[in-house]
């Protein structure tokens, strides 16, 4: 599964031995180039990569993690396999990367259970970058010693969170922590952990290689460096695309042979509904960040039919903890099916949308401050048609 | 807590981050931070929360409970801090930067009131038809914030069946808010882990083991969670109805024991501080209910000393004089029955060393359907014996089916003290204005030993005010009787009585230090019991253990809410009651000397003792098919 337009970041002659360039720098230059680049979080919340790591490696304890994110749970999102897949090494060499950078000397990956599929070719190349002294003790004679663990998630979204991810790695209920302390002080088993995607990880040796200037010169003022797209729905050409940050989402569409678009969902369930009329809306921090995924709806899309799966899929996967987030998202489905029978009064949807803003701000993780998002989305830009259908 | 403490809260990674930035003065030090507008001092790490709590801001809670650790899972504490995008749950969020905190603002308003329109909506039952009708926190709540309509609607129908199976706990999870102070109750507090969230989203329900009855998995009815829950999901089994019958029934003779631990804590429900002892006055009201007779249960306490302390005296004999290698030593007290159930099913490997001696409950019981069915002429068939206690888990320790050794059901029913505080009320009585009786005869009045039981400690300090001064003629030597090692309220404790100069029939014990330890609450049972399996008690002779923390004072059948604070008030309550009688001692009390004239005539661990007073364990495990 290739990349299906031109490539920039992710193309093999890029990838070069960035893994030997970091070991031959020092960590603290390694942090340093790291935060200069600009390089954000690929997962979603776009975190600043350099500033997490800073703050990893200033944490004083013996033990550090390194976590690889491969647990890729948002629908509509498939570009992280790309990666595992195609990309393997870079992704582990970016862990290995990171360990050194913020002195950890385990990582793990923590890969989505649908995906276990992949788990042998993955074992493979482990295999053979320890029998290439590429991973293990005294990595290409560095001294820097540096291992990784593939441990399986088993389906549940919320995983995808750090914190519930880190709670599920330790053979808890995968449920989000309380935060402050954050990961990067207080992590898997107590100590300091990056948690990174795997985009990120994989970008940071090819960064290391081609160098700071080559990266920044790429996307945009706060968002530099490329962005893999997921792209599906009605297009004739869906697949992974990457585009620099900047890109309209018309142009992202347009590649993937989209016609009669009447919207556009950007960053999957938990992301937001953009009209027709905004499309020229485009892909970067500084106006629709994403964690990878567009889904495009034509013209035939019945956008509440939409909206009742994406709610249908909240309501099941919130890991049923807080407040907000369980009852809510199931008040929100019920209210799509309120007005799918008919029986919403203007009064109540706006009490429901009123609700969804509520979420965004008291829910205790992601997952239940994002959840509402398409509800409110939908209901903004579709409203209107939606109540004068049903 | 000085200030001091709140060190422990901040990870270690992030104090070493402050340290880094030149600022260590900061982590034990205080912070400047402003609340709605006003600055404040407080202690670097302390929580929202606390630090408004200190300055008397208010903030609503629902799944914060302080015997607790944190969750920030219900979200009702959610405060606006400035800089930040979402709201921030108070009781999870540590202050360690200057901050600035609106506690009240439109947004935060607006948040906590659609939360508690969410937890209205998907909790069944109507506040008229609970147990927990004017003190419960929801409803607390939905007043504070006007709550006058169902914004979201409201559930019209049960969803779970109420499990009743349990002699001590029933749970209506219709009622359950997912706070999870129950599961941190259980497996944090209580190291027992009977109860846990299952499934995600809003199928997320509170359950047991494979969701089985309460009664078949590994409760040990501590009731523990009962009172830290904030709605009526979790209450205890009420049999008032049942003794009601039996007092409208002319044909029965009830009568009912009471506890000291309620006695020091019924007031609460009628309005009263904690720490208003009521003893005299509640045996006035029991009899205005209709109770033929009332009974101290600190008779039986008197007693229990008597056999517990003949049966360690025994067992050090056997042990030091026989060199018997299968005695076993340290022997643990046995009068808390949660605290039997806990050992029954996480250490049945240690039966042996449980004390056989009955609860004092059980061996009131089996005296009162026996000596006192006898003294008095009457039917036992006709007895009804109640047990007033402070505890849940009595209900099940009187169900079980060994407890019958006076040919009859020995207790027939426990009641806690939040149900009989019920009857009272619907009596029509207000007790703490009623005057004040004396306990029925032939039990009379009892000791102060008898009494210190409903505190942690209290058992042992009652059973070294007896065991010194049998072994050594003199009292113990501590002022005013007060063997202050066995109080306080430090999870496990341990201490030692040095005896020396003992009566020629214990030379053997001549020199010997008796070395005994305290725990309360079953997780600290759990260290106990682990640092025994490593063999680390071989000196320990004697241990007390009570399932709940605090002992007595805080058990699950006590008024709601529970806090250390509280418990502690109780536990003074019963010392100064205790300072105040004239016979302190359990050997000393006359009733207890005539019963073993008259009726236990081969005395402590005798005989007759042995089928009356005494019992047998069952192994349980942990495992459940
Ligand atoms: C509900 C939820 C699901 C998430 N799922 C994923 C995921 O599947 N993969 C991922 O990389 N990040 C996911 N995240 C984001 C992570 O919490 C975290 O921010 C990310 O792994 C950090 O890596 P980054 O900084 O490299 O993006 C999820 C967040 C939430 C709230
Ligand atoms: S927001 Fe949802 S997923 Fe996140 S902690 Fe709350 S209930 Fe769990």
């Amino acid at each position: 599964m290739p990349i299906l337009n031109k490539a920039i970041v992710f193309k093999q002659e890029n990838c070069g031995d960035g893994l030997q360039k970091a070991l031959n720098m020092k960590p603290i230059d390694i942090l340093f180039a790291v935060r200069e680049s600009g390089l954000k979080g690929r997962g979603g919340a776009g975190f600043p990569a350099g500033s997490k790591w800073m703050l990893a490696s200033a944490a004083q304890s013996d033990k550090k993690y390194v976590i690889c994110n491969a647990d890729e749970g948002e629908p509509g999102t498939f570009k992280d396999r790309l990666l595992l897949t195609e990309f393997t090494e870079q992704v582990f060499n970016g862990m290995t990367i990171c360990g050194y950078a913020i002195g950890a000397h385990h990582g793990f990956v923590y890969l989505r259970g649908e995906y276990s599929y992949m788990i042998d070719e993955m074992q493979a190349t482990l295999q053979q970058l320890h029998n290439s002294g590429r991973l293990g003790k005294n990595i290409l004679g560095s001294g820097f010693d540096f291992d990784i663990e593939i441990r399986l998630g088993s389906g549940a979204y919320v995983c995808g969170e750090e914190s519930a991810l880190i709670e599920s790695l330790e053979g808890n209920r995968g449920e989000p922590r309380n935060r402050p302390p954050y990961p990067a002080n207080t992590g898997y088993m107590g100590f300091p952990t990056v948690v990174n995607n795997v985009e990120t990880l994989a970008t940071v040796p090819i960064l290391i290689n081609k160098g700071v200037d080559w990266f920044t010169s790429i996307g945009t003022e706060k968002s530099r460096g490329t962005k893999l797209i997921s792209v599906s729905g009605d297009v004739d050409r869906p697949g992974v695309y990457e585009i620099p940050y900047g890109t309209t989402i018309m142009e992202i569409i347009e590649m993937a042979g989209a016609r009669d678009v009447k919207a556009v969902q950007v960053g999957g369930a938990s992301g937001i509904c953009i009209p027709e009329a905004e499309l020229h809306r485009n892909i970067s921090f500084e106006d629709v960040p994403t964690g990878g995924s567009i889904i495009v709806f034509n013209n035939s899309r019945d956008m509440l039919k939409i909206l009742e799966n994406f709610m249908e899929f909240f309501t099941e996967e919130s890991c049923g903890q807080c407040t907000p987030c369980r009852i809510g998202n199931k008040k929100l489905l019920d209210g799509v099916f309120m007005i799918e029978r008919g029986e919403c009064s203007v009064q109540y949807l706006r009490e429901l949308i009123s609700l969804g803003e509520t979420m965004q701000v008291a829910s205790k993780c992601g997952l239940g401050q994002s959840s509402p998002n398409s509800f409110i989305t939908i209901m903004k830009h579709f409203g209107d048609e939606i109540l004068s259908k049903y | 807590m000085s200030d001091n403490a709140y060190k422990d809260r901040i990870p270690v990674s992030q104090q070493a981050l402050v340290i880094e930035n030149n600022e260590p003065e900061k982590i034990g030090g205080t912070i400047n931070i402003e609340i709605n507008g006003t600055p404040y001092k407080v202690p670097f790490g302390m929580t929202i929360l606390e630090s408004c709590k200190m300055h008397n801001i208010h903030i609503p809670t629902l799944c914060f409970h302080e015997d607790l650790c944190i969750a920030g899972v219900c979200r009702i504490c959610l405060v606006e801090v400035e800089g930040m995008r979402t709201l921030q749950a108070s009781c999870a969020y540590p202050i360690t930067q200057s901050i600035k905190i609106h506690t009240s603002s439109e947004k935060v308003r607006k948040a906590r009131r659609h939360i508690l329109d969410l937890m209205i909506s998907d909790h069944y039952g109507e506040c008229y038809s609970c147990n927990r009708n004017n003190n419960c926190e929801l409803q607390k709540l939905a007043k504070e914030y006007g709550v006058d309509f169902y914004r979201y609607g409201h559930v019209q129908e049960p969803f779970y069946e109420v499990d009743k199976s349990s002699y001590s706990v029933v749970r209506d999870m219709n009622k359950c808010i997912l706070c999870r102070r129950c599961v941190r109750t259980c497996i944090d507090l209580q190291e027992v882990g009977a109860l846990d969230a299952v499934n995600r989203g809003y199928d997320t329900k509170i359950t047991t083991f494979l969701d089985k009855p309460l009664a078949e998995v590994i409760c040990i009815n501590c009731g523990q969670c009962i009172n830290r829950c904030p709605t009526g999901a979790l209450r205890a089994n009420d049999p008032s109805d049942e003794i009601w019958e039996a007092i409208d029934n002319p044909q029965k003779h009830v009568v009912i024991q009471t506890a000291p631990s309620p006695r020091a804590a019924i007031g609460e429900e009628f309005g009263l501080p904690a720490g208003t002892s009521l003893t005299n006055e509640l045996n006035t009201a029991l009899k205005m209910i209709g109770f033929d007779k009332v009974f101290d249960t600190n008779f039986t306490a008197d007693l229990t000393i008597m056999e517990e302390g003949t049966e360690l005296l025994l067992r050090l004999k056997s042990a030091l004089v026989d060199k018997d290698p299968n005695v076993k030593l340290p022997q643990f007290t046995s009068c808390s029955p949660g605290w039997v159930k806990y050992i029954e099913h996480f250490y049945p490997e240690y039966l042996d060393h449980l004390s056989t001696a009955k609860s004092p409950q059980q061996m009131f019981g089996a005296v009162i359907k026996t000596f006192y069915a006898q003294e008095e002429n009457i039917d036992p068939a006709n007895i009804v014996s109640v047990a007033l206690m402070p505890c849940s888990a009595k209900k099940f320790e009187c169900n079980r089916p060994e407890m019958d050794s006076s040919g009859f059901k020995d207790v027939d029913y426990g009641l806690t003290t939040r149900e009989l505080a019920q009857m009272i009320k619907e009596a029509g009585i207000y007790l703490p204005e009623l005057s004040k009786s004396k306990f029925d005869e032939p039990f009379g009045e009892a000791s102060g030993a008898g009494l210190i039981f409903g505190a942690t400690g209290g058992v042992m300090e009652a059973a070294l005010r007896t065991a010194y001064e049998l072994v050594t003629g003199r009292p113990v030597p501590f002022e005013n009787l007060e063997v202050l090692p066995c109080r306080g309220m430090e999870g496990v404790r341990q201490a030692s009585v040095h005896l020396e100069n003992v009566k020629p029939e214990w030379s053997f014990l001549e020199g010997v230090d008796l070395n005994f330890m305290i725990a309360h609450g079953t997780a600290n049972a759990e260290k106990v019991m682990e640092a025994l399996r490593r063999g680390e008690l071989n000196d320990i002779h004697f241990i007390e253990v009570m399932a709940c923390p605090g002992g007595c004072i805080g058990g699950g059948g006590q008024p709601i809410p529970t806090s250390l604070e509280i418990r502690k008030k109780r536990a003074e309550a019963i010392y100064k009651e205790d300072e105040g009688l004239p016979i302190r001692k359990s050997h000393e009390n006359p009733h207890v000397q005539y019963i073993y004239e008259k009726f236990l005539t081969d005395g402590p661990c005798g005989h007759l003792s042995h089928k009356l007073l005494h019992t047998g364990y069952v192994k349980r495990g942990s495992y459940i098919a």
